[in-house]
């Protein structure tokens, strides 16, 4: 079996030159007469580091990673438009790449013409695309615009214009960089349908996406880049399952450092916790904004007397692990550590979830649940338990909270813990009910997923 | 690099559609359309001859020159001998200065043949020539030139060499740009100063003895002087060497040109 794509130790480095190269004129390096030493980088940045693959004839290869990870860098060089600084990429066969579609439009002349232009760009002759032309038009759903200047597209139309020419253009080898968000649900679906037409057909596909499900259902092969190296190649489940676990892990610790960051600010203005918090008594809570100008942060803060104080929160998931990802339908345990320097006994610990859009999910208290205080000495631990992480998918944020009865703030966290709940499905909304779909009569289902 | 120049034939197909997509979306959207084409160069014939024959009246009575063909120097022709071919060369230069920065998207996203582009430049500036061609057609015949077959005949070769040096210099400036974007500003004032330096709007034989040594050395004077030999001055085409000689240097430097052109082909993805 032959390869129709073949990477061997490629690496790409582009240069990255530093503020002073801007400024360099064609006098200077004419006067220094190093007109190519000018060209030399002061500095470089490597997107992609000894990648050796290889796709057999016929095969779909799925390529992921996070952004700036070298996937686009790879479709190009195998495309061709820039080449390896060292080693060798060799493709064999035509290749039509969807990277940047209607690249090479011309917006003042019609449609028409620039299908035309377009399809010769791509390696066709004037009468193959005459052949093609009213196929592409009618993949595009241009049929009514087709004469119209290409300047009056909507995005849309543009796209898929573009689309429909490069998919005709009948490669060999197809680049595809994330290219699907170009129209409507149908759209997509016509797009994908020719795309397993060119699986069918043994038409080898290269495929960069943050569509893990595409990948999944449609490759046979995946490659994971990871700051330019591969992190892993195989079976496509098995590689997006260990990239999800890796997404799952950075957003652990950015969401960390993130909630870190806003308990400092928040705690800057306020007193030092280590002065006796009788002492401190203000009649009005202090409030503490931790900055007008940062608006996305302008309602998070800290403020009460610290009569009793909270010290530590930490979500608890499945594992008994502190952590900030959970996956929905997942027990969480939000543990609050306090401490009263002088006893209490006129208090409520209650906790609020909010949503990114800053919609309250939940919210009660010890209170609400019935609960009379009693007495509150020293340090104290209480544990919110939710036995189901019932949530769609999206980050939220936690209010935790010390109060007197009466509303009177002890120690008042607003929106400084922040969590994640992941999802596979894309439900909306925000409760996410424990649910089946049963059915029953003459109705049936495929699932999607096999 | 010879290997992709060997390329180039291939891909004619696309030079053609691209020079036929350049004049159409030129004038798409103006009233006069495509009749710009021979406007602008007539709107151009009158600025100068305006400018030439009342404004500053050019004297031209040196017993050297060769003789015009009529008594009353027809100077706005005489004019326009050279300046449409000027046109055609100095808009090319002009334009091929951007062509890859504006192409940027097409060498960036597709695997596309950049030279393909200031070649286009320039075969579209050569069409926009061919149609000011009428226009000073009807003016010969109007002041009745004495035109014969045996210059005529030098008219195409003229034009080839003038392609050739065209689109070497198209080449070179289209990839120089891609690194040192100042040569678009330099070449505005470049190319009036090379205007002036080139007898266009004088006969050469007007020129001081050390000026025409000077001249002698600028490749687009033997061009002008050949345009205006063959279509405006009395007598036979005597500057066959010079252009002869021209047409060897002008392959010489678009080959030096395509070379430069090749070797920064790989640079170009990155910084445009």
């Amino acid at each position: 079996m032959t390869h129709a794509i073949e990477l061997t130790n490629a690496s790409k480095v582009y240069r990255r030159f530093a503020h002073r190269r801007q400024f360099a004129t064609l006098k200077s390096a004419l006067l220094s007469r190093s007109l190519v030493r000018d060209l030399r980088p002061d500095e470089t940045f490597t997107a992609l580091t000894n990648v050796t693959v290889s796709v057999p004839r016929g095969q779909t290869l799925g390529v992921i990673g996070r952004n700036g990870s070298g996937k686009s860098t790879m479709l190009k060089l195998v495309a061709g438009i820039t080449k390896p600084t060292s080693g060798t990429v060799r493709v064999n066969g035509r290749i039509s790449a969807l990277i940047e579609l209607g690249a090479g439009f011309h917006p003042e002349i019609s449609g028409r013409e620039n299908v035309f232009i377009n399809g010769i760009m791509l390696g066709l002759t004037k009468r193959e695309v005459a052949q093609r032309f009213d196929e592409i038009v009618e993949f595009a759903e241009l049929q009514e615009f087709i004469d119209a200047p290409v300047k009056n597209y909507s995005s849309g139309m543009y796209m898929r214009l573009g689309f429909a020419v490069a998919i005709h253009v009948d490669p060999e080898v197809l680049l595809v960089d994330e290219v699907l968000a170009v129209g409507d649900e149908g759209f997509t679906h016509k797009c994908l349908d020719k795309f397993a037409e060119f699986k069918r057909r043994g038409k080898t596909i290269l495929l960069v996406t943050h569509s893990l499900g595409m990948v999944e259902r449609f490759c046979d092969e995946a490659l994971w880049l990871d700051a330019g190296r591969i992190k892993g190649s195989g079976d496509p489940k098995r590689i997006v399952g260990a990239y999800l676990t890796d997404v799952e892990q950075r957003e652990e610790h950015e969401l960390a450092a993130g909630d870190a960051k806003a308990r400092e600010s928040a705690s800057v203005a306020i007193v030092s916790p280590d002065e006796p918090a009788s002492a401190v008594l203000p009649d009005m809570p202090i409030e503490t904004a931790t900055g007008p100008a940062d608006m996305f942060r302008a309602t998070e803060g800290r403020w009460g007397s610290r009569e009793v104080e909270i010290t530590q929160v930490t979500l608890v998931g499945p594992d008994g692990e502190a952590g900030h990802v959970f996956h929905s339908g997942d027990p969480m345990d939000v543990r609050i550590q306090m401490r009263a320097p002088l006893p209490v006994d006129d208090f409520v610990v209650g906790i609020g979830i909010f949503n990114a859009e800053g919609v309250c999910c939940y919210g009660t208290n010890t209170s609400i649940a019935e609960l009379v205080a009693e007495r509150l000495s020293g340090n104290a631990e209480a544990t919110f338990s939710i036995a189901s992480l019932d949530l769609v998918e999206g980050t939220y944020k936690l209010d935790v909270a010390v109060h007197k009865l009466d509303g009177y703030p002890y120690d008042y966290h607003r929106l400084l813990y922040t969590f994640r709940v992941k999802l596979r499905a894309k439900d909306v909304g925000i409760y996410r009910p424990r649910h089946e779909w049963r059915f029953a009569g003459d109705v049936t289902f495929k699932d999607a997923r096999r | 690099m010879l290997h992709n120049l060997a390329q180039l034939p291939r891909y004619r197909g696309l030079i053609q559609s691209l020079v036929a997509r350049e004049l159409k979306a030129r004038y798409r959207g103006s009233v006069l359309g495509f009749f710009w084409s021979f406007v602008n160069p007539l709107l151009l014939l009158l600025v100068y001859s305006i400018v030439f024959a009342y404004i500053m009246p050019a004297r031209f009575t040196g017993g050297e020159e060769p003789k015009p063909f009529a008594d009353a120097y027809p100077y706005g022709v005489f004019l326009f001998c050279g300046l449409l071919p000027w046109t055609w060369f100095a808009s090319t230069l002009n334009e091929s200065a951007g062509v890859l920065i504006s192409g940027g998207n097409l060498i960036k996203k597709v695997l596309f043949p950049a030279e393909v582009l200031p070649i286009v430049t320039a075969l579209a500036n050569m069409v926009h020539f061919f149609f000011g061609l009428p226009i000073l057609v009807l003016f010969l015949i109007y002041y009745g030139a004495p035109i014969t077959f045996g210059e005529l005949v030098w008219f195409p070769v003229i034009v080839l060499v003038q392609l050739i040096l065209t689109m070497g210099l198209g080449l070179l400036v289209a990839a120089l740009t891609v690194h040192f974007r100042d040569i678009r500003d330099i070449l505005a004032n470049v190319l009036t100063l090379w205007f002036f330096a080139t007898p266009i709007i004088y006969p050469w034989q007007h020129a001081p003895d050390l000026g025409k040594w000077f001249l002698n050395l600028n490749p687009f004077t033997h061009l002008a002087i050949s345009y205006q030999e063959v279509l405006f001055f009395r007598g036979p085409f005597g500057h066959w060497r010079w252009l002869l000689a021209m047409a060897v240097v002008s392959i010489g430097f678009f080959l030096f040109a395509y070379f430069v052109f090749d070797r920064l082909r790989d640079t170009f993805a990155e910084e445009v």
